[in-house]
């Protein structure tokens, strides 16, 4: 078998992986940087739209302390505090880093980078890049950085399906090239998993496709831990109807807040103030509650007609909308909308993950030489991620691996990988490939069954006798129809073998996030049990999920606190 | 949502490198506003699963990599509407075809394999 060998190698190359490629060179190690899609197109980054939050403070005073108390708010007691401070108080110096790298954030006429407000932060402070063009952005920033440097080494189409762990060390991994269909066998000092997002599991989601939660089944399969995999973000306003192309379904948040759209259930009527919430005027009602709010509508009979709630911006007059919205407008009226004219139809849609895999301040988890970066980690966000975290998150985290990665890989030394240590994945694959043509690939198909499962009984809204029903529909279709299924073999660039091995980690991944969740009972941040909807004090703490033999099992543990009179004294500020 | 009994038919351009090209056409729920990335993944979940094409931001139109070739001319995937008078999709013809619609858009320096 073909065999590549590197200091530190990065599994997905979206903002976080290719920060981390940077940070790894930089520290002196050589690296290996694949993504299974594209390098920089691939992943979560280039989907961005706008918010990137941090305290740099150009549009009015700011300090890293004040967003911490915002991010540990949104988190509901669960944030990892340490992950959380670290997050907050890096994120200035990736943005202005980035900027260096000619990311273009968006400036005002003074000068000073743009900052907006947004939901659940006590001040304006997310900058972007124009117009609703954040991620593409970053993804170009980056993209140029890995390029330039000599000691990273990019592979593009190169699938990586499991971490090779070996005397309780992590020694590379076994990928495969997408187009042949060949084995390649990565040896590497340090491994940096950075494919996170698992959004694709549901069937509203604004992922792209490869977010099946790759990342988190290969941590569990190397026998790390994941952490609060419960909890998954629901975005309340991602477009419904009519049918739009070309853009973002979760494009219309930013308008909302920035020109104050209005949020109006099928009655043409505001409701947020019926769910506690206080929306007039100023839009910012926290996610978890806007998309509870629109549930609920609808569950009273007060939906729109496609089920979801109405967003109108036709009380704005046309040239305010035209000189915020910039060419979007164009994009839209090849969409047939004229916002002057109609309100859109609006509904809660899968966003983001704020589980993941465990690791400890220098991004390292359980498994010496084995990190993780990006929304790949767990614990930072708790039970509700504030908006405009994922980004800082990707560079913040991303840095962060990257450089302590390659002192592992130097500390560890390059690990061995053999030809054997792939043999029991190949006769997997091998029991399951057929030449004959009648054989039905259908891993496609079993994903959508997945998504129904996942968005009906473990999605925004969920009850236990639901949640059981799905977990065990979860372990039906692990053990019988991933099972049975028969992918064909058409090669070059054998779609159906893909289908199969991103079924393969989506429904792992499936597993833990109905399992943990069924086994909280209470309601709190983006976990909401209609049956319990009580947070219960006792049950502040994280849920630990592993894998033990094929079987996962999960562990109640104690939030990670950092400095208690630095998170007092930042409240007091408050 | 709305369904309609309409279906469009999508003729796909097949065919690996190194073989004869061949055409397979396919009958399609139509809906208003769908996309001819819509129709692929229909046909991939619900008719043949063995098709090729290349996708990655589903519908944003911002990781450009499910460029084909929609009656013959360059578009994306993701933003060229299903026509209810019937669509041809095919690979681009300036890449090295790989297989169906997946051509080598990889740029040089991001392969590790050699071609």
């Amino acid at each position: 078998m073909r065999r590549v060998s590197t200091d530190v190698f990065i599994v997905g190359a979206g903002g976080a992986g290719m920060y981390a490629a940077v940070s790894a060179c930089r520290s002196g190690a050589e690296v290996f940087l694949a993504d299974k899609s594209l390098i920089s197109r691939g992943g979560a980054t280039i989907m961005a739209q706008m918010t990137v939050a941090a305290a740099v403070g150009h549009q009015e005073a700011d300090h890293w302390t004040h967003h911490l108390a915002d991010t540990l708010e949104a988190g509901h007691g669960l944030c990892n505090e340490k992950l959380a401070r670290i997050l907050c108080e890096e994120a200035p110096a990736r943005i202005m880093e980035m900027e260096q790298w000619k990311v273009g954030w968006a400036r005002d006429k003074a000068g000073r980078f743009c900052q907006v407000m947004a939901p659940g932060h006590q001040v304006s402070r997310c900058v972007y890049a124009d117009f609703l063009n954040t991620g593409p952005a970053v993804a170009r920033a980056l993209r140029g950085e890995v390029a330039q440097r000599e000691g990273i080494t990019r592979a593009s189409g190169l699938n990586v399906l499991d971490v090779v762990v070996r005397n309780g060390r992590a020694v590379g991994a076994i990928g495969m090239d997408v187009e042949s269909g060949e084995i390649i066998l990565i040896e590497a000092g340090a491994v940096i998993l950075a494919a996170g997002g698992l959004t694709r599991l549901y069937r509203r989601n604004s992922a792209s496709v490869n977010m099946a939660g790759e990342a988190y089944a290969i941590a569990l399969r190397a026998g790390a831990e994941l952490v609060d995999m419960e909890f998954v973000q629901f975005f309340p306003i991602g477009h419904l109807a009519p049918r739009m192309v070309g853009m973002d379904p979760i494009m219309w948040d930013p308008f909302r807040y920035k020109l104050g759209g209005r949020l109006l259930n099928g009655h043409f009527e505001e409701f947020i103030q019926n769910y506690g919430g206080s929306d007039e005027g100023v839009y910012t009602a926290r996610r978890d509650l806007a998309s509870y709010a629109i549930y609920k509508e609808r569950e009273a009979g007060r939906a729109s007609p496609h089920g979801g709630a109405w967003l109108s911006f036709e009380h704005i007059p046309e040239e305010t909308l035209k000189a915020n919205f910039g060419p979007v407008i164009g994009k839209l009226e090849k969409n047939n909308i004229d916002l002057t004219k109609q309100p859109i139809e609006v509904s809660p849609i899968a966003h983001y993950h704020m589980g993941g895999i465990r690791v400890d301040e220098e991004m390292a988890t359980s498994i010496p030489g084995l990190f993780a970066a990006g929304e790949a980690v767990g614990g930072a966000n708790g039970a509700t991620r504030l908006s405009g975290n994922a980004i800082p998150e990707a560079f913040v985290f991303g840095d962060r691996a990257g450089k302590f990665a390659a002192t592992a890989a130097r500390f560890l030394g390059r690990g061995r990988v053999f030809d054997e240590d792939a043999d029991e994945l190949l006769e997997a694959i091998q029991t399951h490939l057929r030449t004959d043509e009648e054989a039905d690939g259908g891993a496609a198909a079993v994903m959508k069954d997945l998504q129904d499962v996942m968005e009906d009984h473990v999605g925004l809204i969920r009850n236990g006798p639901a949640m059981e029903r799905g977990l065990a529909r979860i372990r039906e279709m692990i053990s019988q129809d991933l099972a049975n299924i028969k992918i064909r073999k058409t090669d070059p660039f054998n779609q159906s073998l893909q289908d199969w091995l991103e079924l393969r980690n989506a429904l792992q991944c499936a597993e833990a996030v109905a399992l943990t969740a069924s086994k909280r009972p209470e309601s709190r941040g983006a976990h909401q049990r209609e049956d319990m909807p009580e947070a219960k004090p006792e049950l502040e703490r994280n849920q630990v999920v592993r894998l033990n033999g094929t079987m996962l099992e999960t562990e109640w543990v104690d939030v990670v606190k950092s400095d208690w009179t630095l998170h007092d004294r930042v409240l007091a500020t408050i | 949502m709305t369904v309609s009994n309409k279906t469009a038919k999508v003729t796909i351009i097949r065919g690996a490198k190194g073989q004869k090209t061949y055409e397979e056409s396919f009958d399609v729920p139509f809906e208003e506003g769908a996309s001819i990335l819509d129709a692929l993944t229909w046909i991939r979940s619900h008719r043949d699963s063995s098709i090729a094409f290349r996708y990655s931001c589903v519908n944003a139109n911002a990781c450009k990599e499910c460029m084909v070739l929609v009656n013959n001319k360059v578009d994306y995937a993701c933003t060229a509407r299903l026509e209810e008078t019937g669509v041809t999709v095919g690979p681009l013809k300036n890449k090295r075809l790989i297989r169906d619609l997946v051509t080598d858009i990889v740029p040089p320096k991001e392969r590790f394999l050699d071609v």
